[in-house]
């Protein structure tokens, strides 16, 4: 077993663990926090993505031990103070999900890529898809939701939409 | 006053289930804990076809955090049967399939053995600790060489591996290929495909010692199907099991299905008294959820030289997989055969369906199912009998398809609700402004660039019902749809409702309709489904049944409420109840529209009775089963365009077009949703996705690594545009929208691809139309000009 | 989905990490881990022991030393995709780096954890064994560098001992009269390379002076097409010759297919068609 700490939207979460257990079940399984998903067992789908220490990361990529020390944003932590993240508002809006199993993972990916690049092409955010799986959307209105939060978040101030 | 809202039907609503998903509030399965939680993991057999000669489980009996294994011996000591079969045909043979093998296993992915421990890891551990003597038997993968003489048998009850045989004749096909001035014959294989929903399959099951009560929690599409199912496998009364679909990240059709694994939680739950996880991996869900399609077709089509096709012949072999599926024996038959008559006139044709066992993972519903099969095959005979008279596609298709109509019996059986195919055809004709798309074809041709255009014209079936009919032609259930409909004393209202949402959106475009219906916000509805303590008795949600079905019992509630709440509002109004006018939200004494009660106030004298009489019965609300008269058939006309590059093979999607009629539409919205998400299935089918194994049964394509879905880069944003023609069979007009774009996509990108491909004179490719299988084409073509 | 148990040392200096793996000789070093858990996970790999990298400082960052960009073992594609240096002196490598795995993997997979590996579908390596580029590494017996071209020994295999641990890789910067381009042809599923070929093109009065070509994907391990490099040596750089010296490609390649995407034959035509195509942009390309 081994120590580790890992601060998760703002919370320490201090436990001893396998050295094998992934980080995606730390998050979810001591940590609570069940918003981030698992989708597959190669890496492949992105579903469980979450951001590490200011980027995006497949959480099922990573041991825990590994993370020992890290800063993590998950989907629980996106929303502030009631109000929704403008990602998490387009997704919404844009009808950018269905069955919502792979979205955590989506709006994620799409929170560091639109850090990266505020004012993405339609192939730039597809390209930036490549390791997120939908199989409900087609990704048409994903690629239509990031386009919207990437114009929310230059413009700064849409109306804020109450998280629930 | 309560304002009336504005019409809420055919307005794009933002999803009401939106604001939990978005917040990583969703209640997956996997996301449920409760205290005490033991973890079940299955021993699947890696052979495609072995005796089970001897399991010891002694080392993974003593591994500390083991609290159990269990074998297909414990479960049949126990008394759990096999798990039953949900559609019955004539002289179907029914081998048993038990939920963990019993002597043989017959495909890789068969459960063999199953341990549960304290943690997921640690079960995962024991599982290597099981040795298992397996005696390696012959194994058949391919449907047709299986009912050869002298192939492996899968199972002793069936020879020759045939499960059934089914047919079905219209008119006479032999003398319409005599009397052909041209016939084209050709081979088809439509391939094996993996529904792959990002969740895979989870269950949890908890079992109260002192009551009897037996809840699973499941990633399934019907819950009440699945209690059935349950009831009956385990031989444990119904009214002692709830079952609750929670949050499930999609299905496709591969959760209709009462599985083995669920089995197993239950039995386990119940042997050690703690709830029992299972949550598969998508390496097990590639071995052991249901894959789709795998039909070998030979078809022959008599065609004149005008264009009219005058005939088909169909003969198709259909691979079942290892066991039953519960659904399995209606997808190449009901749903596959009478379809082959598709959106054409076509007088003649004949089919013959065999259903064959082999060593591979059962085959039931995906997306689609059944109607994807016939309509690449319809769509596929039309560009052929095109090519060989040298014409337009979208002439034949002129040529052929039906005019409007309303109640058309076709020469199969089903009779057609509403449809004005050429409508479609044309509005997607004029979209994609076809003559010029022709001419820019024939410029890039010049420049050595390779485009092609390929249509799509479909007829679908959607609404499973009657149910009656369905009974009669084997249904071991009734294909009715329920919901109840409460008025709460505030005039707030709860539907709860047989149909299950995992994607759909029902939470909203159902309370779309039901806030319409009575006139009030749609804040103030509230849409429970996939609870078989809080539903009544449904069928839940595949074959894009609930809308029409569904939607429409709740609908029907509605209308009983309203007539209720008619007669209170006479009462407090104290007016005949004949001159009672409902409206906006408001009753109103006919032309007095001053004398008015609201919905709330009357929904509250319904709990709280000031006026009215005794003899009225209190309460607000109302159950309905919809049992319609008949299916309803969506139909359109889908457009793709490709580039192929010949050096490679390698086919880029340049763009797509959709123009469906689904009849009248709730949520515009969530339909073209729908629409995006169906036609990238089929895409997907057409161009990647296939599940492949080796001629000894092993799974090739057994990760998301080697399985090829979709992906963002791969595709193009999608143009949609909607024609409606109501639909005579419900009193919302509506029909399904969840398959038609798996449906049409699938041979609208095939034929794209082999348009483009017209100037080397190559005419089929099987799917999917890899590079390398175009490049192969291609060598073969150059080979012989 | 759940790896098997092992030991997990962090070592904090790479004389820690050196002897961490004399005592476990059957120990891996961890370091994206983005090739080694996903085969841990489906229990491919069953390691008694992983040696983390990422606490020891010093093993991250890009630099350049004389005609030489260094790149740290730890740096991260992100990191090389982000990087000034990179765009200017092996601007190839930028651009390479886009389609190598996803945005998350290109985030956390380092430069050192691909070589290492030596994946026969992996980009890096044709990509650095292109570029002429030589490795570090530190072992019990000290430091030496290796030439890129005896590093790749094998599929998942290197020149790398027991013991030893990839430091830093060397990428000689790309002078006047040199271009370079990495096509790829992404498996649909995977988005590993079915086949990438690397080209590295040096031109004097239009004349090439200097090939390498670097294919991946279509066999066992990153391998140089020499062939083909050695029909376009000293020829006129056009279509014509680079076609011919593209058909050559396959000359002396193990080419290897798989039952479900692309077999032997189709692989052996790509190597021809994507050499080509990734000689005609790195002619493009020189400045």
């Amino acid at each position: 077993m081994a120590r580790v700490s890992i601060r998760i939207n703002g919370v320490l979460h201090e436990a001893d663990v396998e050295p094998r257990l992934l980080l995606v079940h730390f998050i979810r399984d001591v940590a609570g926090l069940t918003g981030t998903n698992i989708g597959c067992d190669t890496s492949q789908c992105g579903a469980c993505t979450v951001i590490m220490n200011g980027r995006a990361a497949k959480s099922c990529t990573f041991l825990a031990v590994q993370c020992d020390g890290a800063e993590i944003l998950t989907i629980e932590g996106l929303a502030k103070d009631g109000q929704l993240h403008p990602i998490q508002q387009a997704f919404w809006e844009k009808h950018g999900l269905q069955c919502g199993y792979c979205t955590p993972g989506m709006i994620m990916t799409a929170y560091h890529f639109l850090q990266m690049n505020p004012n993405p092409t339609e192939e730039e955010i597809r390209h930036a898809l490549e390791g997120n799986i939908c199989r409900c959307t087609g990704y048409h209105n994903i690629v239509k939701a990031i386009q919207y939060a990437a114009e929310l978040m230059r413009g700064g101030a849409p109306a804020p939409t109450p998280a629930d | 006053m309560v304002q009336a809202p504005e019409r809420l039907i055919g307005a794009e609503v933002k999803r009401k289930e939106d604001p939990r998903l978005i917040t990583g509030q969703g209640t997956y399965v996997d996301n449920l804990k409760f205290v005490g939680t033991a973890y079940l993991a299955i021993l699947r057999s890696p052979y495609a076809h072995a005796r089970i000669k001897r399991i010891d489980a002694s080392r993974a009996r003593v591994h500390p955090k083991v609290l159990a294994v269990f074998t297909g011996e414990d479960l049949r000591r126990d008394g759990i049967g096999s798990i039953p079969v949900g559609w019955l045909l004539p002289d179907i043979k029914l081998p048993p399939h038990y939920p963990l093998a019993v002597d043989k296993a017959r495909y890789v992915g068969d459960g063999v053995a199953a341990v549960v421990a304290e943690d997921r890891y640690s079960a995962y551990d024991a599982l290597s600790l099981i040795e298992v003597e397996y005696e390696p038997l012959p194994a058949v993968v391919d449907q047709e060489a299986a009912t050869r003489p002298g192939a492996p048998q899968v199972h002793d009850e069936a020879p020759n591996n045939i499960c059934f045989k089914f047919a079905m004749v219209a008119g006479d096909v032999n003398r319409a290929l005599a009397e052909a001035d041209g016939v084209v014959r050709q081979r088809i294989i439509n391939h094996r495909t993996s529904g792959s929903s990002v969740e895979p399959r989870a269950a949890v099951a908890l079992y109260q010692p002192a009551t009897g009560e037996l809840t699973l929690y499941n990633t399934n599409q019907n819950p009440h199907l699945i209690r059935l199912l349950l009831a009956l496998t385990m031989n444990y009364p119904e009214h002692k099991i709830r079952v609750i679909a929670p949050d499930v990240g999609g299905g496709f059709g591969t959760k209709i299905y009462l599985y083995p694994d669920e089995v197993v939680a239950c039995y386990a739950a119940m042997k050690l008294g703690r709830p029992v996880k299972w949550v598969e991996t998508r390496s097990e869900y590639l071995r052991a959820t249901v894959h789709g399609r795998d039909h070998i077709t030979d078809f022959e089509v008599a065609y004149k030289r005008d264009g009219t096709i005058t005939g088909l012949k169909v003969t198709t072999y259909a691979n079942l997989g290892a066991y039953i599926s519960p659904f399995a024996p209606l997808i190449p038959t009901f749903l596959y055969v009478p379809m082959l008559h598709g959106p054409y006139k076509l007088p003649n044709v004949s089919a013959e369906v065999y259903g064959v066992f082999t060593n591979t993972t059962p085959v039931d519903a995906t997306r689609g199912a059944g109607r994807p099969e016939a309509t690449y095959l319809l769509e596929r005979m039309v560009d052929l009998v095109a090519r060989e008279l040298n014409m337009d596609p979208a002439d034949v298709r002129r040529k052929n398809v039906l005019e409007p109509f309303e109640n058309y019996q076709t020469p199969l059986a089903f009779v057609y609700d509403s449809g004005n195919y050429p409508a479609t055809l044309n509005r997607a004709l004029e979209l994609v402004d076809y003559a010029r798309l022709r001419e820019e074809q024939r410029r890039l041709r010049e420049q050595g660039r390779y485009i092609g255009i390929g249509l799509s014209t479909y007829v679908e079936v959607t609404g499973a019902a009657p149910s009656q009919v369905a009974v009669s032609l084997g249904a071991q259930a009734g294909l009715f749809e329920s919901a109840i409909v409460r008025v709460h004393p505030t005039g707030k209202v709860t539907v709860f409702t047989g149909s299950h949402t995992h994607g759909q959106g029902h939470e909203t475009t159902f309370a779309q309709a039901i806030a319409d219906e009575f006139g009030i916000s749609i804040d103030d509805v509230e849409v429970v489904h996939g609870d078989t303590d809080a539903i009544p008795f449904g069928l839940g949600t595949y074959g894009s049944r609930s809308t029409p079905v569904g939607l429409t019992a709740a609908y029907i509630a509605g209308q009983r409420i309203i007539e209720k709440a008619t007669k209170i509002a006479a009462h407090l109004l104290e007016a005949a109840e004949a001159d009672i006018v409902f409206e906006g939200g408001r009753f109103f004494v006919r032309g007095a529209p001053e004398r008015a009660v609201t919905f709330q106030e009357v929904a509250l004298e319904a709990y709280v009775p000031r006026k009215i009489p005794a003899d009225l019965e209190l309460g607000l609300e109302a159950t309905a089963f919809f049992n319609p008269s008949n299916f309803v058939f969506p139909f359109g006309t889908h457009v793709a365009v490709v580039e192929v590059d010949p050096e490679t093979g390698q086919v880029k999607l340049l763009r797509y077009l959709a123009v469906d009629d689904v009849g009248r539409v709730i949520n515009p919205m969530v339909v073209d949703g729908q629409v995006h998400g169906g036609v990238v299935h089929g895409i997907g089918q057409a161009l990647w996705e296939q599940v492949v194994y080796d001629e000894q049964g092993n799974l090739l394509t057994g990760t998301w690594l080697d399985y090829a879905m979709p992906k963002a880069p791969d595709l193009p944003s999608f143009q949609t545009d909607r024609l409606e023609t109501p639909s005579p069979v419900n009193p919302l007009g509506v029909k399904g929208a969840g398959e038609t774009g798996t449906i049409a996509s699938t041979p609208a990108v095939v034929n794209a691809v082999l348009d483009a491909l017209a100037p080397f004179g190559v005419k089929h490719i099987d799917m999917p139309l890899t590079p390398e299988r175009v490049w192969r084409a291609l060598q073969a073509a150059r080979g012989q000009g | 989905m759940f790896p098997a148990t092992f030991e997990y040392y962090a070592p904090t200096s790479l004389e820690e990490a050196l002897n961490l793996l004399r005592q476990n000789p059957e120990a891996k070093v961890l370091a994206g881990g983005h090739s080694l858990i996903p085969a841990m996970k489906l229990r491919l790999a069953t390691p008694p022991a992983l040696v983390d990298l990422r606490r020891i400082p010093g093993l991250s960052g890009i630099r350049l030393e004389g005609d030489q960009l260094v790149i740290g073992a730890m740096t991260t594609y992100y990191d090389v995709q982000t990087s000034e240096l990179v765009r200017q002196h092996v601007p190839v490598l930028a651009e390479a780096t886009d389609v190598v795995g996803d945005l998350q993997v290109r985030n956390w997979g380092t430069v050192g954890g691909s070589l290492a590996h030596s994946d026969p579908a992996g980009d890096y390596p044709a990509i650095i064994l292109a570029l002429g580029a030589e490795v570090r590494a530190r072992g019990p017996q000290g430091e030496r560098t290796i030439p890129i071209d005896q590093f790749f020994v094998g599929m998942f295999t290197t020149a790398l001992q027991p013991g030893e641990i990839l430091t830093e890789v060397r990428i000689p910067v790309m002078g006047p009269g040199t271009g370079a381009a990495y096509v790829k042809f992404p498996h649909p599923a995977s988005r590993y390379a079915v086949v990438g070929v690397c080209a590295v093109v040096g031109r004097e009065d239009n004349i090439c002076r200097q090939a390498r070509i670097a294919v991946t994907g279509a066999t066992l391990y990153a391998t140089r097409a020499t062939a083909a490099e050695q029909a376009l040596q000293g020829q006129t750089l056009n279509a014509d010759t680079i076609r011919a010296a593209a058909e050559r490609a396959p000359e002396g390649l193990t080419i290897t297919g798989d039952r479900v995407f692309a077999s032997e034959e189709y692989r052996t035509h790509l190597v021809r068609v994507l050499t080509r195509r990734a000689l005609m942009a790195a002619v493009e390309k020189i400045r």
